[in-house]
């Protein structure tokens, strides 16, 4: 049995609809208008025990939605969820000592007194047996490297230590499961890093379940095997990183690199020239015209180097994410053309 | 039970660490509670004055002698030492509506619990502070208690009142705050609020002081037992029979409050859309 398993998940928002104007906010006061908003419009996942799977989606899609139905936070409108065979919502204690949520930049540590004090909290609130404790505190600290920290106040931590924090108060019970919503979010390019690199070994070695959101691709590229896309509220995608691109993306990048820096142009009959820098050239060709476009273009020109990638995934996504959008919602989808590819 | 009673512990030497954090303006607040008490001293002077009853004189205003409405100020102070509870409510109210209330959701611990152990602690430290010169007042206006202390019966009964308040100010608080699940702001509500607790919780004026209609009414509230009814258990205005009919009727409205947060909390929760990302 999967460790996580959402049927037909589903939560509606009621959201006051006012229009503009004082008018319209003092007729707000007798009469109002609402919309029901479908944040997660019943969804189907599965997550097996030990992936790492991103969520990912423009802002509003549902994932954070998603993750605090999860955690228990909030009740669904429809659906089931079951994490560990518990239903979060009834927010039994026993899955509350087994699960974490992190949300970046939300503060749950005390913010004006050391972040060891509300460790030491934790400790009792989930009843972590006192050498298990510092075992775990003195492993989490020496690989997020905050030692020489945790005897200073929260509030005088920069954002990426205070994260740091967060990450080991959260972990600290050894969570089966764990849910970070944005953990990045806000960090500089090595704060960013080390955190990736942080819950890579994390969760390889404790083979831990995690779900995370993010809006870095780099976070996801680093650490997730599997991707699911949420727009609007439904499952688009759902499989590798790599197969967005075959699913979504059907051409390459291709850069030649030319030997005479004469002859730049009459490239456009092998595929769309996106830039000419001679002696540089770079072209779009579909994907599966690139073996017979590249015997044509080496032929017919002396070319002293070539390269072949993929489309930037950030470029690929924001396609996806715009295209979807215009489709109307459906519930747990399969993508745009085809059933969903699991992994 | 072990491991509670350690956790429960543990909150509560944390949430006192950090009440201790910021010590000035903490001591500032516990001094300048004093003032508003001199100028209702002030005023009750005068009108003692006004009406030929003055200090020595011996007249009575409504029962009481103008000593015996300074002391009857001086403890309405200590009541409220252990009834109000600053901040409270509208504390819950922002926690709802900024989202940090998930973190009582998410992490396996009872919200009203926590708060009941910070909202001790708090307490603690302030009486900690405020010991010294409370002490001191009183010392200055041992004249003002012309029937000295009372026997240690009453003394017993008094203290159990207080803390009785303590849980009762706590309780009618917190529900109050909790009413921000429904309407995200009670800022206005607890204007509301805190107007009637000045009036009939006896703060402005003991309650006996009320004409017919108005005593009725105020005696069927649970209000006046965050200030006048320890005042004047202290003060040996109530009889024996009246104080345990009283204890009981401040017990029941401590079970009401303790009751109604339980049911609005979890109602609420229900509710509860997670606003704040």
């Amino acid at each position: 049995m999967a460790i996580i398993e959402l049927r037909q998940l589903a939560k509606s928002f009621r959201v006051y609809q006012k229009s503009e104007g004082l008018l319209a906010s003092v007729r707000g006061l007798f009469r109002r208008r609402y919309r029901e908003i479908q944040a997660v419009g019943g969804i189907d996942l599965d997550v097996e025990q030990g992936e790492f799977v991103a969520f990912l989606g423009p802002n509003g899609a549902g994932k954070t939605t998603t993750l605090k139905l999860l955690s228990g936070v909030i009740y669904p409108t429809g659906g089931t969820a079951q994490v560990m065979g518990f239903v979060p919502w009834r927010r039994d204690n026993a899955y509350r000592r087994r699960f974490a949520l992190v949300i970046g930049q939300k503060n749950q540590l005390w913010w004006d007194l050391p972040a060891q004090e509300s460790f030491r909290l934790h400790q009792q609130i989930y009843r972590i047996a006192p050498d298990a404790f510092q075992q775990r505190l003195d492993e989490l600290t020496s690989l997020l490297d905050v030692g020489r920290l945790l005897k200073q106040p929260v509030r005088e931590l920069s954002l990426g230590e205070r994260m740091r924090m967060e990450l080991i108060a959260a972990l600290l019970h050894s969570p089966e499961v764990l849910f970070l919503d944005e953990p990045t979010i806000g960090l500089d390019v090595v704060a960013q890093r080390n955190i990736q690199q942080f819950l890579k070994y994390y969760q390889q070695q404790r083979r831990i379940t995690i779900l995370l959101t993010s809006h870095y691709m780099k976070d996801v590229a680093a650490l997730c095997q599997r991707v699911v896309i949420i727009v609007q509220g439904a499952i688009r995608y759902d499989g590798s990183l790599s197969g967005i691109l075959d699913r979504f993306s059907g051409h390459k990048v291709v850069t030649l690199q030319l030997a005479d820096d004469g002859d730049a142009n009459g490239f456009a009959r092998f595929g769309q020239v996106l830039e000419v820098q001679p002696p540089r050239v770079k072209l779009r060709i579909a994907r599966k015209d690139v073996t017979e476009v590249l015997a044509a273009i080496l032929a017919q020109h002396a070319i002293e180097d070539v390269a072949v990638e993929d489309p930037p995934l950030e470029e690929v996504i924001a396609k996806v994410f715009s295209e979807a959008s215009l489709l109307p919602a459906r519930g747990a989808a399969p993508g745009p053309d085809g059933p969903a590819e699991q992994v | 039970m072990r491991a509670r009673v350690v956790t429960w512990w543990t909150i509560l030497r944390i949430a006192l660490e950090e009440r201790l954090v910021y010590r000035g303006d903490f001591a500032l607040g516990t001094l300048m509670r004093f003032l508003p008490i001199v100028t209702q001293i002030f005023l009750w002077w005068a009108v003692f004055e006004s009406v030929g009853a003055g200090n020595r004189s011996g007249g009575t205003v409504a029962g009481y002698r103008f000593e015996e409405m300074v002391a009857y100020y001086l403890l309405t102070m200590v009541s409220r030492a252990f009834s109000s509870m600053p901040g409270l409510a509208s504390g819950v109210a922002a926690q709802i509506r900024t989202g940090e209330i998930k973190k009582y959701l998410i992490q396996p611990v009872d919200m009203l619990g926590f708060l009941l152990l910070n909202r001790l602690a708090h307490k603690l430290a302030y009486y900690s502070v405020a010991l010294l010169p409370f002490a001191l007042v009183f010392y200055l206006c041992r004249g003002y208690f012309v029937s000295g202390w009372p026997d240690a019966a009453t003394l017993a009964a008094y203290v159990l009142c207080l803390l009785l308040s303590f849980l009762l100010g706590f309780f009618l608080e917190v529900s109050i705050g909790l009413i921000g699940f429904w309407f995200l702001e009670v800022s206005s509500l607890l204007f509301v609020y805190m107007l009637f607790n000045f009036f009939l919780s006896g703060h402005m004026f003991p309650l006996d002081m009320l004409p017919a209609p108005w005593k009725g009414i105020v005696d069927v509230l649970p209000l006046k037992y965050l200030a006048y009814f320890p005042a004047s258990v202290f003060l040996g205005k109530v009889d024996r029979a009246e104080l345990i009919r009283n204890l009981w009727i401040e017990a029941g409205w401590v079970l009401f409050f303790v009751v109604l947060a339980r049911v609005t909390f979890h109602r609420g929760v229900k509710r509860y859309s997670g606003f704040g990302g």
